[in-house]
């Protein structure tokens, strides 16, 4: 978390969601309420559900776990007409490399999601909603708990909310560890119990997802951004951004960043803007390139810095806004290591489930490793190049998209680097100490 | 690009199926095709010959577009947009106006699917020469017609250790997989035997089971055919031939009444394996293990290849005139001295429709008696009646396809799983597909019926016909004219039942199905092997149907006195009275008394054996005449649609006669010649004669029978056949019998509790159930079985060893006094497994003899 009373460019900043992080115990319902916490609940619920759902509509808020879909669009494709119960689902599975904004949200302010889930639910009238936490975040499983119950206890949610006559269970459920279960139909599955692995679509989870019930399953921080927009007000919130990405929304820097942490700004700003909050690239080195939402989306170069950061922009770039991870690094970095563990992650997360992505990872690391080592053989570039387009689009799901994302385009941007992989290894091209954030010293021999 | 403005490119059918409202046009390749709303690309490229490769497609499971080797380009989806990313065809459904481009005209699809080939091999082991799949492998094929020539992967494949056995039947190969979940669905959906399923993930995902619990399935063999990879193989095939080196005969499987199609594949005059066939009327492209593996029953020593002839009382080899010398003498002896009122017929249900036909004749025109059973099982007047009245002669009634569309089946005395695999899968099928609402009257509800989706109406055994005549009264449920009923040959022994599933019939207008157990048992009731009938359903007391019969077989008269069945045939025998029997395919042992029906077998004065092979008839017979097996001869089976299922010989076997042919020969040699020597001859006049038209046998009319009424610490017995059991047919093949289902007993909870059972927190209780008559005795270990009717005790009827009939000789129905006895066991796993079926293949009967030892321990345990 990153105080932003102490960056220069304190205007850019539009605090709603980070406003409370810095309070003592902004974790604790009373906390939150003094600070206005739950009246947009209150507020929302005079109004009609579809009403909610048009505010939220009105409001141009999109996805903010990666794609971009109209948030209020998706839950007017719930069927009203269906007699099976309605769920809301919020995927709290935050595992991609670089990406850390939603656990923050939920460490410091778990409050602000569960006024959200409530609304939410309220909106596309779910009787239940789940909200699917990664496993290994344990703290904040548990801080998150223990907001609910907190919320239980103050007539929130739990049988006739405030009176109201509307019912809404909240689950705190905790994954057991897989990336895959970030994508929704798998985080579905395992919700129900089963293994994590994507499921066929059609049917979409707005006809039948979990239990074969329309569900909505929408990010943390979308369904956090929602009692904001309640409170005030679909204007203010489309005031902020640009003409097709409305809003706040937090963006998360990290890697050779003097000052990384999290920083809530209107969709639109730049990198270089965000660096300037950000004290900039660590002291005597400069940037060489970055993500812009995560290691699954296509990598960018300093040239990039005055990119708008926003769906259409960085779309632009042929890249994508993703969840607004901005790993920076600098020259010290060397390319083909990066990627080569990013891949290894995209190997080790593979859910097996479709031939490309399963094996495509598994042969791609290989090569990738040689390539560091210094025995890059005749080929491999083009090798790499060319089972990344065997990948893309082929697989199952867009997590397989994603793992090609790196590869490709490191190799546009940095072919050279990949080019002295036949003959040098990484490790002396790019002494790996002196890529290391936290040690200053050179820290001897590399791995 | 509608379907009528343009004239169809393809077949002309495709005019007619355009006027059908249904259907939905597009172009594939440029081709333009109309299919029915709801069809998958893939098979609609088929119809214009276009085969996608494909490894987890298969058309009787559900889509699931997991190999992504069938990718296709859309460039219009119907919607005049056509879909950026390479579609998998498996998973797409058609859409008017849908422009498809498959490998043959687009090269994103070809290389889509040139790329992933290339993925599916990497980490393959490439060891078709050693594979059982290499040459008819669908990686393999695949591969040449849709890959590259070469590998561009030089890296390090992921290797494991090989095999695990997943059951003593099926065994794994993990680097050979291709993940395709054809099998984990197969068992999920198919069979509903969840007991395998995809475990760990990315590369290192691979088939797996629960430590344990073994793959135990009845249906476990489909894996393995379905497999597009020799990842799975079965440990009574592995390594034992190559594809190209087998020759591949269509046939029809002799296990039960299913019909099922099979094709046998065999190599220099001996079978090595036999798949399921492809009927889409009947077995669809499933069977089960017994139907799969069961094949080695005559590779025994105890095959007959000679005749026997028995001299001083002891069996000796003969030749085959001096064997029928002896035969025609003693059986003409035996019919001038009674004017063939004192020989019998026992003919077992095994047979094809041309045999049972030929001892049918036999029994008639040779030895002039009527007395012919085909009832190598428990058996009443009742059901002869029913089968002559509402079976014999009626042609195909009920089909598979009948159970899909029925409104409601409900299953009397019948186990589907059990007794008649297929007719389970459809019921399963029908269930899953349409919602078929189907009940049970049974016991318990078995895991076939809870599988099925059928629910249970509790009944104890007997007490059937009560419920069949107040059936909507009582259960609230209507059966109308779309209804299906569903008896099984256990009925026969519940007096009152057929009577009251005939009345029920005819009440609501619901059709009934008779399902017998065994292949030929359809078969022997149209060529009449029955004491109350003639071939083609002509009742034995009709003076017509008689003349009808003598005058096709021209002969002067017939016997007109309804026979004896094989129940009074054995026990006239017994008292020395009858003077001859001729006896084909029975195995005393599944009789309702063994040791009466052996008793008179021992005493009949004279018996002739047809047999494949040493038994408890051969040993008391005075003459042997071996036959040939099933894959030796050709002849038809009669499932229990009354389907015809002719099959034509698998092996050449020129020195075996099928028991037509040996009948044939004896007649001769009585010098009453039985007028045909083959089978198709012995058809044709069956055909010529054809079902009679005059009045049919009158319905039996008898009432339900007195419930049991049980006495202190006595209960109504319940049982019946188990699909693997202590069936000659399993010989010799011992990791098929490894995969049967333990042995135990059933107790509902509360008369569990009311023999001083507790059940543990556990659910679970350590106790032996004893059941006990003036016979004898049999113990089995104890399972509660929530749900179960009160005041009956279930038992497997023929466990190895645990034999119902020889131990108690009871039936369904009947009363047998009941204890139970704690017991203390050491922890031993539930159910072992063979550490290794390729090198120790002495997996047989592990469970059976692990029960054995119990029992000992417990007598011990108590004594001391």
């Amino acid at each position: 978390m990153t105080d932003p009373s102490t960056s220069s460019g304190q205007a850019v900043l539009t605090p709603v969601l980070t406003a409370n992080w810095g309070d003592e115990r902004a974790w604790k319902i009373g906390n939150y309420e003094r600070r206005g916490g739950y009246s947009a609940l209150r507020t929302a619920l005079q109004m009609e559900p579809s009403e909610v759902v048009s505010v939220v509509k009105d409001s141009g808020l999109r996805g903010r776990g990666g794609a971009g879909f109209p948030t209020g669009m998706k839950w007017s494709f719930i069927p009203q007409d269906n007699p099976k119960p309605k769920y809301l689902v919020v995927n709290a599975d935050e595992s991609e490399p670089g990406t850390c904004k939603d656990i923050p949200l939920m460490m410091a302010s778990p409050h602000t999601l569960v006024e959200g889930v409530i609304i939410s639910a309220y909106a596309i009238r779910a009787n239940t909603a789940f909200i699917y936490v990664r496993g290994e975040v344990l703290h904040v499983v548990r801080r998150l708990q223990q907001a609910v119950r907190e919320a239980y206890s103050a007539g929130y949610c739990g049988p006739n909310v405030l009176g109201t006559g509307y019912d809404l269970e909240i689950i705190v459920h905790a994954g057991a560890g897989a990336y895959i279960c970030g994508e929704e139909t798998a985080l579905l599955d395992s919700l129900e119990g089963r293994r994590g692995q994507p499921r066929l679509r059609p049917p979409f989870p707005a006809v039948a997802g979990l239990y074969a019930s329309p569900t909505v399953i929408n990010n943390v921080e979308s369904i956090a951004s929602v009692p904001s927009i309640i409170r005030n007000g679909a204007a203010w919130f489309s005031s902020m951004g640009t003409e097709k990405s409305k809003g706040m929304t937090i963006y998360s820097l990290s890697g050779h960043v003097t000052n990384p942490g999290q920083f809530e700004a209107p969709l639109g700003i730049t990198l270089r803007e965000l660096l300037g909050l950000a004290g900039g690239i660590r002291e005597g080195h400069e940037l060489k390139f970055w993500t812009p939402g995560g290691s699954s989306t296509p990598i960018l170069m300093p040239e990039h810095l005055d990119v708008p950061l926003d769906y259409e922009g960085v779309a632009a770039q042929k890249s994508m806004l993703g969840t607004k991870a901005l790993q920076c690094f600098d020259e010290t970095t060397s390319v083909v290591r990066v990627v080569l563990r990013w891949t290894e992650f995209y190997k080790h997360e593979s859910c097996g489930k479709c031939t490309p992505c399963r094996e495509g990872t598994w042969w791609l690391v290989q090569i990738l490793h040689r390539l560091e080592a210094g025995q890059g053989q005749e080929g491999d570039i083009d090798k790499l190049l060319d089972l990344c387009e065997n990948i893309l689009g082929r697989s199952f799901c867009a997590l397989g998209d994603g793992a090609t994302s790196p590869i490709s385009s490191a190799i546009k941007y940095f072919r050279d680097e990949f080019e002295q992989g036949m003959h040098t290894p990484a490790w002396e091209l790019f002494p790996y100490e002196r890529s290391t954030v936290f040690v200053r010293e050179p820290a001897g021999a590399q791995a | 690009m509608t379907v009528t403005a343009k004239p169809s490119t393809g077949s002309t059918d495709t005019g007619r199926l355009a006027a059908r409202e249904d259907l939905v046009t597009l172009t594939i390749d440029d081709v333009e095709v109309s299919v029915p709303k709801g069809t998958l690309v893939i098979r609609a490229a088929e119809l214009i010959g276009v085969a996608i490769p494909r490894f987890c497609d298969h058309p009787l499971l559900d889509p699931v577009g997991a190999c992504r080797q069938c990718l296709v380009e859309v460039p219009d989806a119907g919607n005049g947009r056509g879909i950026p990313k390479p579609q998998a065809s498996c998973t797409l459904e058609v859409a008017q106006g849908m422009v498809v481009k498959t490998q043959v005209s687009s090269p994103v699809a070809d290389k889509a699917q040139h790329g992933n080939m290339e993925f599916l091999l990497i980490n393959h082991p490439l060891d078709c020469p050693i594979c059982d799949k290499g040459g008819e492998c669908p990686l393999q094929n695949q591969a040449m017609s849709n890959g590259y020539g070469e590998s561009r992967f030089t890296d390090v494949k992921r290797t494991y250790p090989k095999p695990v056995a997943i059951s003593a039947n099926v065994l794994l190969d993990r680097e050979r997989c291709v993940l395709c979940a054809r099998c984990t669905r197969f068992s999920e959906q198919v069979a509903g035997d969840p007991f395998i399923s995809l475990i760990e993930r990315g590369a290192l995902q691979q088939v797996g089971i629960y430590e344990r619990e073994p793959f135990q399935s009845y249906f476990s063999g489909n894996t393995i055919q379905i497999c597009p990879v020799g990842a799975l193989t079965s440990a009574e095939y592995r390594f034992r031939s190559r594809p190209f080196d087998l020759v591949s005969t269509p046939s029809v499987s002799e296990h039960d009444a299913c019909g099922s199609a099979i094709r046998v594949d065999h190599r220099r005059g001996k079978v090595m394996r036999r798949q399921a066939g492809d009927d889409p009327e009947v077995n669809e492209e499933w069977i089960t293990d017994k139907d799969r593996f069961a094949f080695a029953y005559g590779r025994g020593e105890d095959r007959l290849t000679r005749p026997l002839v028995r001299e001083d009382g002891v069996l000796r080899p003969a030749s085959w005139p001096e064997a029928l010398d002896v035969a025609a003498e003693g059986l003409e002896k035996a019919v001038a001295g009674t004017r063939g009122e004192k020989v019998g017929v026992l003919v077992g249900g095994r047979l094809t429709l041309e045999d049972a036909y030929a001892y049918s004749k036999f029994a008639r025109g040779v030895l002039g008696t009527n007395s012919i059973d085909f009832r190598a099982r428990p058996h009443s007047a009742e059901e002869a009646d029913f089968l002559a009245a509402a079976v014999a002669g009626t042609g195909r009634g009920v089909t598979y396809g009948d159970l899909e569309t029925a409104s409601s089946v409900l299953l009397v005395c019948l186990e589907p799983e059990e007794e008649a695999g297929a007719i389970f899968l459809r019921l399963r099928k029908a269930w899953r597909k349409q919602g078929l609402a189907s009940w049970t009257l049974a016991p318990y509800r078995s895991r076939g019926a809870a599988k099925a989706g059928t629910t249970l109406v509790p009944t104890v055994p007997g007490a059937e016909a009560a419920w069949l005549d107040s059936w909507s009264a009582a259960t609230g449920v209507a059966l109308d004219a779309g209804s299906v009923l569903l008896v099984g040959e256990r009925a026969a022994g519940l007096s009152g039942t057929l009577s009251a599933v005939l009345r029920l019939a005819d009440r609501t207008g619901a059709r009934v199905a008779w399902v017998p157990r065994r292949a030929g048992d359809r078969g022997a009731v149209e060529a009449g092997c029955l004491p109350n009938l003639l071939p083609g359903g002509r009742p034995v007391a009709d003076p017509s149907a008689r003349v009808d019969v003598a005058s096709t077989w021209g002969i002067g008269s017939m016997p007109r006195h309804e026979g004896s069945d094989g129940d009074e045939m054995l026990v006239s025998a017994a008292d020395g009275e009858l003077a001859a029997l001729v006896v084909g395919g029975v195995d005393p042992t599944d009789l309702a008394d063994p040791a009466a029906s052996l008793d008179g077998l021992e005493r009949a004065r004279f018996v002739v054996s047809l047999e494949t092979r040493a038994s408890l008839v051969t040993e008391r017979a005075d003459v042997v005449l071996p036959v040939s097996l099933m894959t030796e001869r050709s002849g038809t089976f009669v499932d229990w649609e009354g389907r015809r299922r002719p099959f034509p010989a698998v092996l050449d076997a020129p020195n075996a006669m099928s028991d037509l042919r040996v009948l044939a020969a004896l007649a001769d040699a009585l010098g009453r010649p039985l007028g045909f020597r083959k089978p198709e001859a012995a058809l044709a006049e069956l055909d010529e004669l054809g079902p009679w038209e005059g009045a049919r046998a009158a319905v039996p009319a008898f009432g339900p029978g007195e419930p049991a009424r049980p006495g202190r610490d006595e209960l109504v017995v319940a049982t019946w056949r188990m699909g693997l059991d202590d069936s000659r047919a399993l010989a010799n093949e011992p990791y098929l019998a490894a995969t049967a289902r333990p042995a135990v007993a059933r107790l509902s909870p509360a008369t569990a509790a009311a023999h001083g059972v507790e059940v543990g927190a556990d659910g679970l209780v350590e106790a032996d159930v004893t059941l006990t008559n003036d016979r004898g005795e049999l113990t089995l270990p104890l399972v509660v079985e929530p749900g179960m009717v009160d005041g009956a005790v279930w038992v497997p009827a023929k466990a190895p060893g645990r034999s119902v009939a020889e131990h108690l000789a009871v039936l369904p129905g009947d009363l047998v006094a009941v204890t139970v006895e704690p017991h203390v066991v050491e922890a031993a796993p539930r159910r072992a497994m063979p550490t290794d079926p390729i090198t120790d293949p002495a997996v047989d009967d592990q469970g059976e003899g692990r029960a054995h030892r119990r029992d000992g321990d417990t007598g011990r345990e108590a004594a001391s």
